[in-house]
């Protein structure tokens, strides 16, 4: 019954409405759209504890059949969620139900959905709502990179010549682009506030400590600390950057991204320390503004954990042609801000032998080494659980584990804080997922479903495994891993933008269509991701999604060339209408049907919804 | 510095004189196809494609073929990477593959052979012992290979003694112009910051223009200019001589654009005319109008306007060298220094708009120019242009004429003069300095005389609406005083 109410929530409006006055025959068509994704949950298994034929029988026959109970239950769903109550401090004598560590964007995602759960919610910040994505990371880096964009575009001769356009010398304005950045952290943080405070989610300010069990204290130290009690807690304290051994970050010449994205000074040349996500956004909006980038990179190659095809093509469009060189297998033993008329020296060691590969002058030096969990002072050892390298370990429902690896009761832990995927919205959907769990439903995030970006221009995007990933998975299961590849140079928009370098690569199982991994990189490749990770969160298949429709001409139809380049040797899965109408045409041809029917209908739409079960399965 | 310049060792700097100075062969340009007769009859080198037009470089990523496989004409016996793309590339040839030069994963320009192919088993020996001269140094070319250019190229400039090691840094940009241009980084002197080479530096070495975006320069000509570089990193810093610990300080956009225009305006034909003005009137008139928020500036730019009604000419521009362009509207520039730069706020239809708004567009404009906001029509689209540098003391002072304009008026400050009147009597009076640079782009010998007399006569017309008295009144009431001014100036000149 839960699972029925949970899937129809999603889209109250547009199920509700038709119920009424509906008729029968595109009611059951609209239900049967339900079915396919209640479907595929049950494959796949995100809820284990009922068995998937069980749970769809009883989640159709609850819409089918006690619809009028069903809407008013809905009612009341809704409108709990509608009013801004935040719940009352459950029986149990709880302060709160749930009290987060943490007003990140992993925090936020939680809270609101506590309290749609109707869970008294607090929310704790020892520093400003918001966390690294929203003050330091993701959305100031996002207005500088729209900056950049706009700059290298301007700035491409041969490109606005291609349009027909003519630019005279595109200048900028350092302040005014640092203002631009500034002015959106604070936009959203302000939103962020806004939306947890009119859901009357209670934002307490201070330093969080977790007490004992189910028992945090929270403010400023030395001026009044409150200790409070709930009965879940998520700690969601995230990270900070990793500056390395041996480098010195004075904050104005050897820097770090929270640094950088206030950019106070643009250098002539400057080094960036790592070239992952952090690094090569960066690069982009130096280069854009005119400076010079030298990447140092501890791999033999740049641009690790990327596709490797796809970090091949990146690095001839976003690095290769631009005012970029590379020192690779190599690490920054030592960074010295630049003083006394000296530049910022840095001392480079081969990886391996650690043998010294000369010094670089330069202006600045990014360190873009990656991030570090920030679980200091959260008070672990009151519930005796130890970190690694500083994260806080956890399974697979976030459920943190402490020293004898025994879970913590009460006790999650989302977001960067866990390393599990060092990602904002990653840290949302775990959030999402805790607060499924404190209230009773059973829910496990696929982190395969994730989808990641980097916003350099052109965008790369990706879900789900790389291709050697893929191919080790493959060998290891023993099933066959091909993919498909497609090229913006096909598509009409791109080509419509001049935009047309971009490849799209699709990594699947021939045998049964299963989506192991999408890679884009391209133009707005960050926005057309969502509908591989959304097919592999769905579990749907490619012979399934290659039939979905995609308005022409947009940047979608190279998805669409993607999934039907793929080659799958199972076929489609009928359609919800065609499968009914095979279902019902069969159905009214046997007479047995029919004398059950008269006898108690309810029954014979069970055993229909069985049989649209186990045709779905075919 | 220059001494720095040769202080690379021989070996390197031989090296890399064979290396650029290597001809390129005709596949340059051509896709794909790459192997080409070498020196040899029998001994063909491979050489490395240009794949595409951007080309200077290639990276082995694999050899399909090993050393000792037989080719036939056609096959594909290496994997080239590109700044594009992966190749295959074929040979044109059959034989033997006999040696490989430059292995997997390596780098080699463009035009370098990377193997070589032997026709016969027993040139294999030959081969080989050919590519061991050449393969200690991974991609560059043999001696034997080079062309007559050759020994030239190795002769110039037995480098100075080696005074200790120097490091050479060079920004990621330079380096890859250099390699672009076949430059030799260790001879160019770095003028950036901490004596680093600078994109600039390289190409100066590289005798470019560095105003020019890179664009790849036929092989050829990089071949040929390849021993050039020595002489020219040489000389030219010479010419312009650096002062030691002198900082390079690149021009912000907006110093760029001006400093784009004002090198423009050279090719524009001007003629200078200067004029003092008798502002006894003028001055009056304005400590009348102050109060009211009325500048000095707007006056200016009024009188102006309003003597450029009757001389269209002054209003026109030359574009092509050979018609006048008569603007309908009078666009009043006038030239500030905002921090960092210089901007020209554009008064538009300044003949038609009474003084005291003319005072307040200038106020709007002057504010959205210091704070960059100007529309690109707000500050470009004037028709005549206004320079005062009055307000520094500045007495007299000549203003570059903008391209695409008729004239531009420099006024310098006024202050009290002693003058005689026709009659001889003395008197001390404000003058003011005015010098106007006009447009001669049919240039002063084509032009008939009439034009230049009108040009002139604008000089008259606007002393005249700058010396004009007030005090009559408006019919419309706004600003009677500047409506009188050009009453004045509608009277016809003798000239014409």
């Amino acid at each position: 019954m839960q699972s029925a109410m949970t899937m129809s929530l999603a889209s109250p409006s547009l199920t509700i409405a038709p119920r009424s006055d509906c008729s029968s025959s595109t009611f059951l068509t609209s239900r049967s759209l339900r079915f396919c994704g209640l479907k595929r949950e049950a494959i796949f298994g995100l809820n284990s504890s009922h068995s998937a034929a069980a749970r769809l029988v009883s989640s159709s026959s609850a819409a089918v059949f006690s619809s009028s109970s069903t809407k008013q239950r809905l009612n009341l769903k809704v409108s709990a969620s509608v009013s801004n109550d935040n719940g009352t401090p459950s029986k149990e004598g709880f302060d709160y139900d749930l009290v987060i560590i943490g007003a990140g964007v992993g925090g936020h995602g939680a809270a609101l959905h506590a309290v749609e759960k109707g869970l008294k919610t607090a929310i704790i910040e020892g520093d400003v709502v918001g966390g690294t994505c929203v003050n330091r990371g993701c959305v100031p880096s996002k207005a500088l990179l729209a900056v950049s964009g706009r700059m290298r575009e301007l700035q491409n001769e041969h490109h606005m010549k291609a349009f027909g356009l003519q630019v005279a010398a595109a200048g900028y304005d350092r302040q005014g682009v640092a203002d631009h950045a500034n002015n959106l952290a604070s936009k959203i943080r302000n939103n962020l506030t806004n939306s947890m405070k009119a859901l009357g989610v209670d934002i307490l300010m201070g330093a969080g400590t977790v007490l004992g069990p189910q028992k945090v204290k929270y403010g400023k130290a030395g001026a009044g600390e409150t200790v409070i009690t709930a009965k879940d807690i998520i700690i969601a304290t995230g990270s900070i950057p990793l500056v390395p051994k041996g480098i010195e970050v004075d904050g104005k010449t050897v820097i770090t991204s929270d640094h950088a994205l206030k950019l106070e000074f643009v250098p002539e040349w400057i080094a960036i320390v790592g070239s992952g996500y952090i690094g090569l956004e960066f690069s982009d909006v130096y280069t854009a503004l005119g400076s010079e980038v030298t990447f140092i990179e501890a791999l033999d190659q740049l641009m690790p954990g990327f596709d490797p095809e796809i970090g091949k093509l990146a690095q001839r469009v976003l690095i290769n042609p631009r005012k970029i060189d590379s020192h690779t297998g190599v690490f920054a033993s030592k960074i010295t801000p630049a003083k006394d008329g000296k530049p910022v020296i840095i001392e480079l060691i081969d990886a391996k032998t650690r043998e010294p590969k000369g010094t670089l002058e330069v202006d600045a030096a990014l360190i873009a080494t990656g991030r570090a969990p920030f679980t200091e002072g959260l008070g672990l050892e009151n519930i005796n659980v130890q970190t690694q390298r500083g994260f806080i370990p956890v399974d697979e429902r976030m459920h943190v584990i402490d020293a004898d690896g025994k879970l913590v009761p009460h006790l999650y832990c989302i977001g960067d804080a866990n390393g599990k995927m060092m990602l904002a919205h990653a840290a949302s959907a775990q959030g999402i997922s805790v607060v499924e769990q404190v209230t009773g439903k059973d829910h496990i995030l696929n982190h395969l479903s994730v989808p990641a970006a980097c916003f350099t221009h052109p965008e790369i995007s990706m879900v789900g495994l790389t291709e050697p990933q893929a191919r080790e998975k493959g060998e290891k299961e023993g099933f066959e891993v091909s993919v498909a590849k497609t090229s913006f140079k096909a598509n009409t928009k791109a080509l419509a933008e001049n935009e047309a370098e971009g490849l799209a690569k699709l990594i699947y199982r021939p045998d049964n269509g299963e989506i192991l991994g999408v890679h884009i990189f391209g133009l707005h490749a960050a926005d057309l991701i969502h509908e591989a990770s959304n097919a592999i969160a769905m579990g749907t298949h490619i012979q399934d999604i290659k039939f979905a429709v995609h308005a022409h001409p947009t940047l979608s139809e190279v998805l669409d060339e993607l999934f039907k380049a793929a080659r799958v040797s199972r076929k489609a899965s009928l359609s919800p209408e065609l499968r009914f109408s095979v279902i019902l045409s069969w159905y009214s041809k046997q007479p047995i049907f029919e004398r059950i029917n008269s006898a108690k209908s309810q029954f014979a739409f069970l055993y229909l919804q069985c049989l649209v079960f186990f045709l779905n399965l075919i | 510095m220059a001494s720095f310049s040769f202080s690379s060792s021989l070996s390197t700097t031989s090296q890399i004189q064979r290396l650029s100075s290597l001809p390129l062969k005709p596949q340059q340009g051509k896709l794909q196809k790459s192997v080409v007769p070498a020196i040899q009859s029998k001994i063909r080198e491979i050489f490395m494609p240009a794949l595409s037009s951007t080309m200077t470089e290639g990276k082995i990523v694999s050899w399909v073929k090993s050393e000792g496989d037989v080719l036939s004409k056609g096959e594909s016996v290496v994997v080239v990477e590109s700044d594009k793309a992966d190749m295959d590339v074929e040979t044109f040839y059959d034989g033997i593959l006999a040696a490989i030069v430059v292995n997997e994963g390596e780098t080699a320009p463009v035009g370098a052979p990377i193997g070589l192919l032997a026709e016969t088993e027993e040139e294999i020996a030959e081969a080989k012992a050919k590519a061991q001269s050449k393969s200690p140094s991974s991609a560059a070319p043999p001696a034997s290979s080079a062309s007559p250019a050759a020994p030239k190229a190795e002769t110039p400039a037995p480098p100075p003694p080696v005074d200790g090691p120097r490091k050479t840094v060079a920004t990621p940009f330079a380096k890859k112009l250099a390699k672009q241009h076949k430059v030799d980084i260790e001879k160019v002197i770095g003028t950036g910051p901490y004596g680093r080479i600078t994109p600039e530096d390289v190409e100066k070495a590289a005798g470019i223009a560095p105003a020019k975006s890179p664009t790849p320069v036929a092989a050829p000509v990089a071949a040929a200019a390849a021993a050039a570089p020595v002489k020219a990193s040489a000389a030219s810093p010479a010419a312009l001589s650096d002062i030691p610990g002198a900082t390079v300080v690149p021009f912000t956009t907006m110093q760029a654009a001006v400093s784009k225009n004002m090198v423009e305006s050279l090719t524009v034909p001007t003629f200078r005319v200067g004029y003092p003005i008798n502002t006894d009137a003028l001055d009056a008139l304005y400590e009348k109008v102050k109060k009211k928020g009325v500048t000095m500036t707007a006056l200016l730019a009024k009188a102006a306007a309003m003597a450029l009604v009757q001389h269209p000419v002054v209003n026109s521009t030359c574009k092509d060298g050979k018609s006048f362009t008569y603007n309908s509207n009078i666009n009043i520039a006038v030239a500030v220094a905002i921090n960092g730069g210089l901007i020209t706020p554009v008064l538009q239809d300044a003949d038609k708009l009474d003084l005291y708004l003319l005072s307040q567009k200038w106020k709007e404009l002057v504010e959205k120019a210091r704070a960059k906001q100007l529309q690109p029509q707000e500050y470009n689209s004037g028709t005549f242009t206004l320079s005062n540098l009055g307000m520094f003391g500045v007495d007299r002072f000549d203003a570059i004429l903008p391209p695409g304009q008729g004239a531009i008026m420099a006024v310098g400050a006024s202050k009290p003069t002693v003058v005689a009147d026709a009659d001889g009597f003395f008197s001390v009076k404000n003058k003011m300095q005015s010098c106007f640079s006009f447009c001669s782009a049919s240039s002063l010998a084509n032009l008939p005389v009439r034009e230049q007399y009108q040009k002139l006569a604008f000089v008259r017309a606007f002393t005249k609406t700058s010396k004009t008295r007030q005090g009559k009144k408006n019919i419309n009431g706004t600003s009677n005083e500047v409506h009188q001014l050009c009453k004045m100036v509608l009277q016809p000149y003798p000239y014409h």
